[in-house]
């Protein structure tokens, strides 16, 4: 569903991500995993087409992102780190922009979106408030309602337990996994319990580089008995 | 363009979300109806004329356009929600068109909230209302190419500050091409042939609107504003892509 091939980005004379290539099918969940400042998040920028790739490939369906970003972005379901939104808009008004954006154009299509997401991330007691007026855990949810919106086939989630409290870290991860069997997902964490509890493969990435690439039960074999930290941080070792 | 609307209507609908709107619009129209009545003498003139009103646009929209363009861009980019906007099915044109035309739209309404001005005139006398017609459509397609500048120089940063600054500055220059003081700064000082102040001089922003003011439509004046609008937005299109 989601195939990288190569991808290449410098930032002045600094190369942030230097020749990563994977492949995400239908039903993986793929953990991205690196030290801060590693590439995950330009990688993930490239993928869903706002950042312009120096070289290498990223396809989602098999369509070529820079080749035809809109519809590569059509495919895509993508929360921002730190969940960006507007403020000054209601939930209700954010998610019918959205919608309306993602083609939802006629109003009860565009209502029937709207209400979904609401469910599935339990938005509903806050439907009706300002974005700025609610917590972080609710900002987070309502980026995370953004990317769903429209059932994409493909997710990138950068970050999505960050902020969270334990309960709604454990809500988001059992939401991811109900839905992933249809789907390809793609997510960046720094909680190495997360991958252990939910996804089906591990990527490490390190200076811009693949390090790892494999189960997280083929990872636990590398240093048995040994704690998924201490093998994530002997392999990342080179960024320290 | 399909995906135009809905930015423009979330951008247009943005501005009365928050005091913006509301700011503006008071000081838009204290500003220029107390500058006609109180500087222009809009009664002591004793015409049925809005000419004190619209002499005063172009200094008026110098600081007026660029605070309501200011955060067109940069506030995107402040908050990372460009982000977002940029990983929806959007292309960049899509998004400048729908920001720069809800922008516009906003100013068109505070320009045309003076409506009770010339309803008084008509009161009052028996205004030239062809003149007046005019001078709206004028004032419109300037305020529409101060803010295609304004929009431009937002895309450029991330503080609303600098782009503040930099769009008065840019559009200042541009208003005072078409002045005396300045054309005859380049012909009586630095002896520039004639032929090229007037080249210089044609892309001042008074001299094409000073036209529309008098009555009169001339299609070059239509189009200086218009391809200033599209070059604008062409240069910014390229700086959000870069």
């Amino acid at each position: 569903m989601i195939e990288v091939k190569g991808l290449v980005k410098t930032y002045g004379a600094k190369r942030a991500v230097d020749g990563i290539s994977f492949e995400v099918r239908r039903g993986d969940i793929l953990g991205f995993l690196g030290p801060n400042g590693a590439g995950k998040s330009t990688t993930m920028k490239m993928i869903t087409g706002f950042l312009r790739p120096d070289a290498g490939q990223a396809l989602v369906d098999g369509i070529d992102v820079v080749a035809d970003p809109v519809a590569v972005k059509r495919k895509l379901g993508y929360l921002p780190e730190s969940a960006p939104s507007y403020p000054e808009m209601t939930v209700e008004e954010f998610l019918g922009f959205i919608a309306e954006v993602r083609g939802f154009r006629a109003t009860d299509a565009r209502r029937a979106q709207v209400d979904r997401a609401i469910a599935l991330t339990h938005l509903a007691p806050v439907r009706r408030q300002t974005i700025e007026t609610l917590s972080k855990g609710y900002r987070q949810r309502v980026g995370f309602a953004q990317a769903l919106l429209h059932d994409p086939p493909a997710l990138v989630l950068d970050e999505p337990t960050d902020g969270l409290d334990p309960n709604q870290k454990n809500e988001v991860r059992t939401l991811i996994k109900g839905m992933a069997a249809q789907k390809a997902v793609i997510l960046s964490t720094h909680i190495l319990e997360e991958v252990e509890a939910i996804c089906t493969r591990v990527i490490i990435i390190s200076r811009g580089r693949v390090v790892a690439d494999e189960t997280p039960a083929q990872l636990q074999a590398r240093q048995p008995g040994a704690r998924l930290d201490a093998i994530f941080r002997s392999l990342t070792q080179s960024d320290l | 363009m399909s995906q135009t609307f809905p930015i423009f209507k979330r951008e247009f609908l943005g501005y009365f979300r928050s005091p913006v709107a509301y700011v503006f619009l008071v000081v838009f129209l204290v500003a220029s109806v107390g500058l006609a009545f109180f500087l222009s003498g809009f009664y002591k003139a004793n015409v049925a004329s809005m000419e004190s009103y619209f002499f005063w646009h172009p200094w008026l929209f110098l600081f007026l356009v660029p605070a309501a363009g200011m955060r067109l861009w940069s506030e995107e980019r402040r908050s990372g929600t460009i982000e977002l906007l940029f990983t929806l099915p959007v292309t960049t044109l899509e998004g400048v068109m729908g920001k720069f035309l809800a922008a516009w739209a906003f100013l068109t309404l505070a320009i045309l909230l003076s409506f009770p001005l010339p309803l008084t005139l008509a009161y009052l006398g028996d205004p030239d209302w062809g003149v007046i017609a005019n001078s709206y459509l004028g004032s419109i397609l300037m305020a529409g190419a101060y803010l295609a500048v304004c929009s431009f120089m937002s895309a450029l940063t991330k503080n609303q500050v600098v782009s503040f600054v930099l769009s008065v500055l840019v559009c200042f220059v541009l208003s005072l091409l078409g002045f005396s003081v300045f054309t005859d700064f380049l012909s009586g000082y630095l002896h520039l042939p004639v032929f090229l102040v007037d080249v210089i001089s044609n892309f001042g922003f008074t001299t094409h609107f000073d036209a529309f003011s008098k009555g009169i439509i001339d299609p070059k004046d239509v189009m200086f504003f218009l391809s200033l609008m599209g070059f604008s937005l062409f240069l910014n299109v390229v700086v959000l892509e870069r």
